[in-house]
């Protein structure tokens, strides 16, 4: 499974956010790593929870960017799943915001969201995030992508 | 002093005059014109001080002190205006050939004979006064030079073969047969005259001002000391006092105002400064010089004025003769014959001019035009006109100085030289209407003109010298005490009850009102003949047709060359004929010899030169006795007119069109913009349906896939999953639908439908439907109903679907985790009323209207993601308008909305 959009920027005059390479996360131990999943869609919080977690991850959950920002400060997850229409802050936004702590530099945010079109994957990322994947996704492809994520970086 | 010497020597200076006018007329032969400059032109105007001026302001001066102003103030101020006013007037007539201000007016309302035939004798009668004071002030100043004590006897009482103001006259006609009428000149201009008129100014200009000196510093001590005099004697300091004067602002306007008039149209004046004017652009200079001459000759007037007062004993010398007893009394012989002859300076300046502008008057707008229409006139073929009408002009000239005398026997010696003036000037302010509404006032009609100054005359005549008429027993005293036949409303210096007022004013008041407003209206309720429209055309438009070509066609003439040659010959000389039509043949590139027949382009040509010998109205006559004469017909008249109309339509029709271009355009770029507008909303639309399609579905497929892949998980794990699914699926479908009725609603209204149901049946149920949800977000609830039940027309499941979008949406927006909810249901008259109030974050007023529109959905940062697809409010607002009613918003952002739905009540009657 090749690594869907790959952690560089794609070519394309979209702008990037700033110089941001991460280490590889080159985590061994599932039970250990930390993903926190944030969508204003309940059930879809619901799939997630359970797809992330039989895989063996760590979950948490937040409704909304607020929610989120809380939750990665006091949980610094390693990886953040982010839908982007969301009521009050979107997950563009909540990623600008995340990249813009040096703390949460290692913290690799993979894009979930309905919005579908080009102009919102570069939008995706040029905010900072790693992995854009379109809804409705395929169970197996979202695992795949994070672990590979977690693997490799 | 000798009478002899001072004869002898006013006979020398005429004879200098003629010197001078030989001269300048060899000079302008030679082509090195002496007077075509604007110094000349402007001592030239100052023809304008005559005797009045020169004795007459000194004498006004002694008795009503500053009054003697306003004479010269006039021109003053008037001044400036040449430049606009003058100008025009000179380039109209140099175009048209015009010889005198009865032609000018004759002329410009289609070449009336009767307008110049009444313009002159306006002119000739108006002037005669004014001529005799000339003649009163010279032979005065003569008895005065010859005895140094003033008249030997009243000029009235001994036979006219004795008295010198008729030696004086018949002088004065001889000098201005001389000088005037020795030749005829086709544009009526005499060189040699002006240069005269010229020095004559200078002379009066440095007599007086010697005069002036005279009394001022060797009489006096200098101004200061004059003025100091006459401030210590309170008879005299009133005189600088304007209270005193007797003459308030409505005297001073009217005086000024005649002058203004004056100093145009006089016929002298009108003589100089258009007839004789070599270039319209000396007036100029003319327009800062002449006003400075006036200030020039009036420095000295009061201080004369007051050391005659002083120097001499209450009524024993006139004061109209101070500038000449004062010398005479220092025993200054001399300087008297200097001050004598510029005092004769004055005087013969005026009258040359004067006559010789009234015999051009009298032989072209008077005699000759009368002589036309008599057949004997016209079988004489072999007389020599040009001699005929030198012949009339000196006739005229004779006669009107015996007329002047005769006025100056009759009743001149009873009155100042002034009061005399100021009756000419009234006279001639008649003219105003007609010269300036003629030049600025294409609708002025001849009829008119001609009734303005009938009207304007028998006033004048009847205030202002038939009165006079009462000092030779003519008429009664009570003519002027008591009106004619005792009618006091018709005194004729209390005219119509005008009282207060002086008799010149008061005269100059009523002739020049009606003489105005009879213009005016007559005007607008008379037409023109073409000739006059032409006319009133190229004078009112000069300057337009001045470049192009010089003959505006409203008659097309045709005559046989022969003829014209005739004619020209017989009224210009053979000499002067023959060069002009040399002229034309050079100037057309023509030979005339060649042909039989003059075209309309030849014929206009003579008419324009023969206007210039014998005035337009006598050459329109000559040159009509001629022609094969055809007006423009009607017919084609109208055809003109036709055009010019269509060209109007015509214009306006397209600017109808740009207009509605323009109003097509904005509306094309509305729509555009609305379009453009339309497809965002559109592409918006997609973007939210999508996604709100994508995550139920996503939540289908991602859980559908667990329970497949997953076969030992948990039954309670299942379960819960699949109520997900099922929940999804339903939202999904919920979602179509609303899409579908998007459609079905826009697609037709659903009138068979409707029928009579009770609205608030439909708005409990609808409430009672979402109550659960409204607890679940620890939202408070209130429902008010106040009519039940109430009943309206409508679609059952359509008004519910209204009440829960709009129950919904309020839950949606209420204030999170304090959200409060109103309904309320009330009648208000013939409508039904549902009122949903929220306590949300409300509506900006600039959204207020857009939110019903399809679509729309209020950006994220206001309201935060919209939960819906943008159709709700729009589908309700549809579903609202289809039942007959309407819905709105008020809201204040931060204080929560309130929608406001009117569904009309159902009655009997609406069924």
């Amino acid at each position: 499974m090749p690594l869907q959009g790959g952690v560089s920027t794609p070519a394309s005059s979209c702008p990037v956010a700033k110089n941001h390479f991460p280490s590889p996360l080159n985590m061994t131990d599932k039970t250990n790593t930390k993903i926190l999943l944030v969508d204003d869609e309940p059930n879809i919080l619901v799939v997630l929870e359970f797809l992330v977690k039989k895989e063996g991850y760590q979950a948490f959950k937040a409704e909304n960017g607020e929610q989120a920002l809380l939750t990665m400060a006091s949980q610094a997850p390693h990886i953040v799943v982010l839908d982007v229409m969301m009521p009050g802050m979107d997950g563009f936004e909540v990623a600008r915001k995340i990249r813009a702590n040096t703390r949460y530099d290692d913290t690799r945010i993979i894009f979930l969201t309905a919005k579908g079109t080009q102009e919102d994957r570069f939008k995706g990322y040029a905010t900072g995030g790693e992995v854009y994947i379109t809804k409705p996704f395929d169970n197996d492809e979202l695992i795949n992508t994070i672990n590979e994520v977690v693997e490799f970086g | 002093m000798d009478a002899g010497i001072i004869i002898l020597i006013s006979i020398a200076y005429v004879a200098f005059l003629f010197l001078i006018a030989y001269l300048a007329e060899k000079r302008e032969k030679a082509g090195r014109s002496l007077v075509n400059n604007s110094v000349i032109y402007s001592l030239s105007l100052a023809v304008y001080c005559t005797a009045w001026t020169y004795y007459g302001s000194v004498g006004r001066a002694a008795t009503s002190g500053l009054g003697f102003l306003p004479t010269y103030i006039g021109p003053a101020i008037v001044a400036p205006l040449w430049w606009v006013l003058l100008k025009k007037v000179i380039v109209i007539s140099k175009s048209q050939r015009i010889t005198s201000i009865a032609d000018f007016i004759s002329s410009r309302y289609g070449k009336s004979t009767w307008l110049g035939v009444i313009a002159t004798l306006i002119a000739v009668f108006g002037i005669i006064p004014y001529i005799s004071i000339q003649l009163k002030a010279i032979s005065t100043s003569f008895d005065l030079l010859a005895t140094k004590q003033g008249a030997l006897y009243l000029h009235a009482e001994i036979p006219f073969y004795l008295d010198s103001a008729l030696y004086i006259a018949i002088a004065l006609a001889v000098f201005t047969i001389l000088f005037g009428t020795r030749n005829l000149d086709p544009n009526e201009r005499h060189e040699g005259l002006v240069a005269a008129i010229a020095f004559e100014s200078i002379l009066k200009l440095m007599a007086f001002l010697m005069v002036g000196f005279f009394v001022t510093f060797w009489i006096y001590d200098g101004f200061g000391s004059i003025f100091r005099k006459a401030m210590s004697n309170p008879e005299l300091s009133r005189l600088f006092s304007l209270e005193e004067t007797n003459i308030n602002g409505w005297e001073w306007f009217w005086l000024s105002f005649l002058s203004m008039s004056a100093v145009l149209l006089l016929p002298r004046q009108f003589h100089v400064s258009v007839v004789e004017n070599t270039n319209p652009n000396h007036v100029g200079k003319a327009s800062w010089l002449f006003p400075l001459y006036l200030l020039l000759i009036n420095i000295f007037v009061l201080p004369i004025a007051i050391a005659g007062l002083d120097q001499f004993p209450a009524g024993a010398v006139e004061p109209d003769s101070f500038v000449l007893s004062l010398p005479l009394a220092h025993n200054k012989e001399i300087l008297a014959l200097f001050v004598g002859l510029g005092g004769f300076s004055a005087a013969t300046s005026m009258v040359i001019v004067a006559v010789i502008a009234l015999s051009i008057m009298i032989g072209n707008n008077l005699v000759l035009p009368l002589l036309l229409r008599t057949q004997a006139f016209h079988e004489e073929q072999y007389i020599n006109l040009n001699v005929r009408l030198l012949g009339i002009r000196r006739i005229s000239i004779i006669v009107v100085l015996l007329l002047a005398y005769g006025y100056f026997k009759a009743v001149g010696e009873q009155y100042t030289l002034v009061s005399v003036g100021l009756i000419s000037f009234t006279a001639i302010t008649q003219f105003v209407p007609a010269v300036l509404g003629g030049i600025y006032w294409k609708r002025a009609t001849k009829k008119g003109a001609l009734w303005g100054l009938l009207a304007g005359f028998g006033i004048w005549a009847y205030t202002l010298p038939l009165p006079t008429m009462v000092e030779t027993g003519v008429l009664p005293i009570q003519f002027i005490d008591h009106g004619p036949f005792g009618i006091e409303l018709l005194k004729p210096h209390q005219l119509f009850g005008l009282t207060g007022a002086s008799h010149i004013t008061q005269a100059a008041f009523w002739s020049l009102t009606a003489n105005t407003v009879i213009y005016f209206f007559v005007s607008l309720f008379t037409s023109q003949s073409p000739l006059e429209v032409s006319q009133a055309d190229l004078f009112v438009d000069i300057y337009k047709y001045r470049k192009g070509s010089t003959d505006y066609d409203v008659m097309r003439r045709q005559a046989m060359v022969k003829d014209i040659r005739i004619l020209l010959n017989r009224f210009l000389g053979e000499p002067r004929g023959n060069l002009l039509l040399n002229a034309y043949e050079n100037s057309q590139r023509i030979d005339l010899a060649q042909q039989k027949v003059a075209g309309a382009d030849l014929v206009n040509y003579a008419e324009t030169h023969l206007a210039g010998a014998i005035g337009a109205a006598s050459a329109k006559i000559i040159i009509g006795s001629i022609t094969k004469e055809e007006p423009i017909s009607l017919e084609e008249m109208f055809k003109v007119l036709e055009q010019t109309k269509e060209i109007i339509q015509y214009s306006k029709a397209l600017e109808r069109k740009s207009a509605e271009l323009e109003r097509t355009t904005k509306q094309l770029k509305e729509a555009n913009e609305r379009l453009k507008e339309l497809d965002r909303l559109k592409a918006d639309f997609i973007t939210t349906v999508t996604h709100e399609l994508r995550t139920p579905i996503t939540s289908i497929k991602a859980l559908s896939k667990i329970i497949k892949e997953t076969p030992n998980l948990p039954e309670e794990q299942k379960q819960e999953f699949l109520t997900i699914v099922v929940s999804e699926s339903e939202r999904l479908t919920r979602l179509i639908n609303q899409v579908l009725d998007l459609e079905k609603i826009q697609s037709g209204p659903e009138n068979r439908t409707l029928a009579p149901i009770d609205f608030a049946a439909v708005t409990e149920r609808a409430y009672s439907g979402l109550r659960q949800l409204m607890r679940d977000r620890n939202i408070r609830h209130e429902l008010m109903i106040e009519h039940q039940p109430l009943k309206v027309k409508g679609n059952n499941d359509r008004l519910t679907q209204v009440v829960v979008n709009l129950i919904s949406n309020a839950i949606k927006f209420s204030k999170e985790g304090n959200g409060a909810i109103t309904v309320h249901l009330c009648q208000d008259g013939q409508m039904a009323v549902l009122k949903v109030q929220d306590n949300g974050k409300g509506i900006q007023p600039k959204d207020q209207k857009l939110i019903f529109e399809k679509f729309t959905q209020l950006s994220d940062e206001d309201r935060g993601k919209p939960k819906g697809s943008g159709l709700g409010l729009f589908i309700t607002h549809s579903i609202v308008a289809q039942h007959g009613g309407n819905i709105h918003v008020e809201s204040q952002p931060e204080m929560g909305a309130t929608f406001i739905v009117e569904i009309p009540i159902w009655t009997e009657k609406s069924q």
